[in-house]
């Protein structure tokens, strides 16, 4: 009836996880029911939950995103105490529970936290700056969202239900294969991952359609901001690398599930296929990850230096070249494979050249930043963080493309330090860089600068405390996974790693703090004009937040930083004009598709992985049901009538005028 | 935006010299939808590309069980390639009889394609039969595990389609060919042309390759 779940899969005798696992619940079923009793729950369900404004789905993305990195954060701080104390001992974790933390760890960071982050910024902000109303397909996005949610749903589940994977973030087989990982943690990791990257996909689609076909008037290509361009590269690689990933994990589910033999040590499986096809999708998948936040710091450095970004067109072409060169040195992650010198010189080489369009992109900041009148608010100093940081980890990467130096370093504590060096101080630095830059623009306020410079402080000197010591260790021959040692000259390392973690922590309360007080003080740092930090492209052109329609006109675009020039040109004609002729405009209705999806999906993928074959069954029907009568609606548009918008408009324009008049007297 | 409804014309922008091409504004939903699924289409590819590559590197890996040439029936591989290629055409005739709006041929073109499906998927499902019956499953070696996923991912792919084709005709009879509807029918003839693609590569990778050594 119930597969094989029963009650031993609950791990009473395993008290963290049980505690831990025990605090969410009481967390989320104490906000249900605040939820419920302030009778909040038709808002969040019509405002929310079935919404499919691409704005509202970013910033749920986002939500996502942030819960998650405090379930990651965790993990890493689990796993910085148990390497500073296990020591000549076992330390406070048992083996097999490390091995679940790392590799829980590694799956969220990337995929659940990381992945959602970025997407959610392109969905809030991508549209707004092609001056258009919407997505391509905002009832898929909305699906593609919770999908990417029940993965993380499941993942979670398995703090209590079941294991998690001992294997490490990319499951490599023969580990991964049934007679060496029997358990359920296997399959928890692989259904999560498959539910939550069909998401993905849905979402690369959409952004790409998006950017491609849903342009405002006079929007060439050689106009848009470097951010459409970059999430255009980067959902490329995702409609491109994804299938890798899901035709991968099918695989690997088909080895275990019914026997076959793609992978395994027996019957002429293939163990290095494996690894050919996870990293031709695990090495574009890194600048997935990097290609929007290049496009974030572009954003910022230009606004913030109050110049137009200096190299505009090499900076496209830059990234393009990573988009293609991506796909084109996936063997580096295994020069130890075998395939002979050649193979490997070859490999090397195609890595070492994605440095130089990425050195291309750093030039270009700073040329930017040079001669301009810079503003440190806290996206700038984010970005200029990231400079630093990135160019140490670009070097030690460079350093890893060698393949006699990775013969040496490969696995080792040098290699864990390299990317929690690019990954942190390029796609985290950029996520935050990103959050606190349109955040006014999602909500309406600012944030506040103070709260927000410490913690940029304490997470930049915490990582850097955390992860040079890692590099050190890692030239000393440490190897990663440890769950513990003999060797006294890494003791002292580890322990200021540790350190450092703690003050990495103190970076990421700040934060928190930010968020509380800046929304305690909200009428105090009220944005009214739209345009708070003295913006340059479109989305800066229409309130905060922008209504659900965006814009009352499509934009007119004339060049590049649109906005940029509607100001100085507004400021010559001073903005005597008669009132424009607003009209009617259609938007899509909300759909619930996407969650009652979400729902069916999770419930398939739990009685997948515990062989519950009739609830598989009934989850599937329940899935294809829904799309049968999401196509069957008849209805999926509204109308907001012309002198909604004109009276929306009219408030924003006034604004817009004031400030004007204001820069002109100035 | 607002702002610039009554502004000046256009400066040229620095970069262009003659000419500015300006770019036309937001697609219609007809090509939005369309290009959307293209790019859907694409990836699709590259999940049978992974398949295709799986077969590829294990296409050697009997480990004493049989080979391609031992297994594969030309006579059947023959008649399914012929529904396949034919209900690439019936289906053709049905996306014409829908923008023209004419149902009979619609429901005529719709239900030969289904039959010329379900053929080609009982047939599959009968060589698949066979194989594990005689022992020869999936499990039995790599090259049977790399032969029956790639194959079957097609099978599967095929099913869906029928499904899907049923469902579009429910449409039809329900809601009349209104513009979604033709929008839906638009893609689902591009994923059923697509399939015919890919089975070419099957047919001759797998099958004509196979037989051959
Ligand atoms: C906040 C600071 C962080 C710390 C202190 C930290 C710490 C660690 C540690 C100790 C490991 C295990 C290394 C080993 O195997 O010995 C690890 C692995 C990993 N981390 Fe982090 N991490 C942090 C943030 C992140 C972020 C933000 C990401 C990605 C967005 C990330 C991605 C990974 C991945 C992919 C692995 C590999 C897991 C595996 O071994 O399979 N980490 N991290
Ligand atoms: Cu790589």
């Amino acid at each position: 009836m119930l597969g094989k779940l029963d009650w031993s899969a609950i791990p009473f005798d395993q008290p963290i996880p049980l505690a831990a696992g025990a605090v969410v619940l009481v967390a989320i079923l104490a906000v249900l029911a605040w939820v419920v009793v302030k009778g909040h729950l038709p808002y969040l369900w019509s405002e929310w939950i079935t919404s499919v404004d691409h704005k509202r789905i970013g910033v749920m993305y986002v939500l996502l995103a942030s819960v998650m990195l405090l379930r990651g954060g965790s993990d890493a701080i689990m796993m910085r105490i148990q390497q500073a104390v296990a020591y000549q001992s076992q330390g406070y974790l048992p083996p097999e529970h490390y091995n679940q933390i790392f590799s829980a760890h590694g799956t969220i960071m990337i995929f659940f936290v990381a992945m959602p982050f970025v997407i959610g910024l392109m969905n809030l902000i991508v549209p707004l700056q092609l001056g258009v109303r919407d997505v391509a397909f905002p009832t898929l996005n909305s699906v593609g969202f919770w999908l990417t949610a029940t993965g993380a749903l499941l993942v979670n589940i398995s703090l209590v239900v079941g294991e998690f994977a001992r294997t490490g973030w990319l499951a490599f087989p023969p580990l991964s294969e049934l007679s060496y990982s029997p358990g359920v943690g296997v399959d928890y990791y692989a259904w999560s991952l498959q539910i939550s990257g069909v998401g993905t996909l849905v979402a690369g689609i959409n952004l790409v359609t998006t950017v491609l076909k849903l342009r405002t008037r006079g929007m060439n290509y050689l106009r848009m901001p470097m951010f459409c361009w970059t999430t255009l590269a980067s959902n490329l690689l995702i409609v491109a690398a994804f299938p890798i990933l899901t035709a991968t994990l099918a695989m690997l589910l088909l080895d275990r599930y019914l026997g076959f033999h793609f992978f395994t040590n027996e019957a002429g499986g293939n163990v290095m296929m494996f690894m050919n096809l996870i990293w031709a999708w695990g090495h574009p998948e890194v600048y997935i990850l990097v290609l929007p936040a290049f496009g974030i710091f572009s954003e910022v450095v230009s606004t913030f230096s109050g110049k137009a970004l200096f190299g505009y067109r090499s900076m496209v072409l830059a990234t393009m070249a990573i988009c293609v060169i991506s796909f084109m040195v996936w063997l580096h992650h295994f020069f130890t494979m075998g395939a002979g010198p050649d193979v490997n010189a070859i490999f090397g080489i195609a890595s070492m050249i994605i440095a130089v369009p990425t050195g291309v992109k750093i030039y270009n900041w700073l040329f930017t930043m040079y001669g301009g009148r810079i503003r440190f608010a806290t996206p700038m100093l984010w970005a200029v963080g990231f400079m630093v940081t990135f160019i140490v980890g670009g070097l030690t990467g460079v350093l890893l493309a060698v393949p006699p130096a990775d013969f040496m370093l490969h696995n080792s504590m040098f290699l864990v330090a390299h990317f929690h060096n690019v990954i942190i101080g390029g796609v985290l630095f950029g996520a935050f860089a990103g959050f606190e830059y349109w955040f006014p623009k999602a909500f309406g306020f600012r944030l506040d600068e103070r709260w927000g410079k410490a913690g940029f402080w304490f997470t930049f000197l915490g990582f850097f405390i955390t992860f040079v010591p890692l590099y050190i260790a890692g030239m000393l021959g440490m190897t990663r996974r440890m769950q513990h040692y003999d060797v006294a000259a890494w003791r002292p390392w580890m322990i200021v790693a540790a350190i450092g973690m703690a003050v990495l922590t103190i970076g990421v309360i700040c934060q928190i703090v930010q968020l509380v007080v800046s929304i305690r003080n909200r009428e105090a740092l009220r944005d009214r004009t739209g345009d708070p930090w003295d913006g340059r492209s479109l989305e800066w052109a229409t309130s905060s937040p922008p209504p659900a329609f965006n814009f009352a006109f499509n934009p007119d675009v004339r060049g590049e930083d649109a906005y940029w020039d509607m100001k100085a040109r507004a400021q010559q004609q001073s903005l005597e004009r008669e009132e424009p002729e607003y009209h009617d405009i259609e938007m899509p209705r909300n759909s619930p598709t996407g969650f009652v999806c979400a729902f069916f999906a999770t419930v398939m993928g739990f009685a997948l992985i515990w062989h519950i074959w009739w609830m598989v069954i009934l989850g599937g029907l329940g899935a294809f049901a829904t799309f049968v009568v999401f196509a069957w609606r008849d209805h999926d548009e509204y109308v907001i009538p012309a002198d909604e918008v004109a009276a929306i408009d009219r408030i924003n324009l006034e604004e817009r005028r004031k400030l004007v008049s204001m820069a002109g007297a100035a | 935006m607002a702002m610039t409804a009554t502004a000046g014309h256009a400066h040229a922008d620095p970069h262009h010299i003659g000419v500015i091409i300006e770019h036309p504004g937001p697609a219609s939903k007809r090509i939005v939808t369309a290009y959307g699924f293209w790019v859907f289409l694409l990836s699709d590819i590259v999940m049978f590309s992974c398949f295709f590559a799986a077969y590829a590197v294990l296409v050697g890996q009997t480990a004493g069980g049989p080979k391609g040439a031992e297994i594969f029936e030309q006579k059947n591989v023959a008649i399914e390639t012929v529904c396949l290629l034919l209900s690439s055409f019936t289906c053709g005739m049905a996306s014409i009889a829908a923008d023209v709006r004419n149902r009979f041929w619609f429901y005529l073109g719709m239900t030969v394609t289904c039959v010329l499906g379900l053929i080609f998927l009982v047939i599959e499902f009968r060589e698949f039969a066979d194989l594990v019956a005689r022992g020869y499953g999936p499990s039995r070696s790599a090259f049977l595990t790399a032969f029956f996923s790639l194959v079957g991912c097609h099978g599967l792919h095929v099913s869906a389609g029928v499904l899907w084709l049923l469902t579009m005709m429910a449409q039809v009879f329900a809601k009349g060919f209104r513009a979604d509807v033709l929008r839906r029918m638009m893609c689902f003839a591009l994923f059923w042309h697509a399939l015919d693609i890919i089975w070419v590569g099957v047919f001759s990778v797998v099958y004509l390759l196979g037989s051959a050594v």
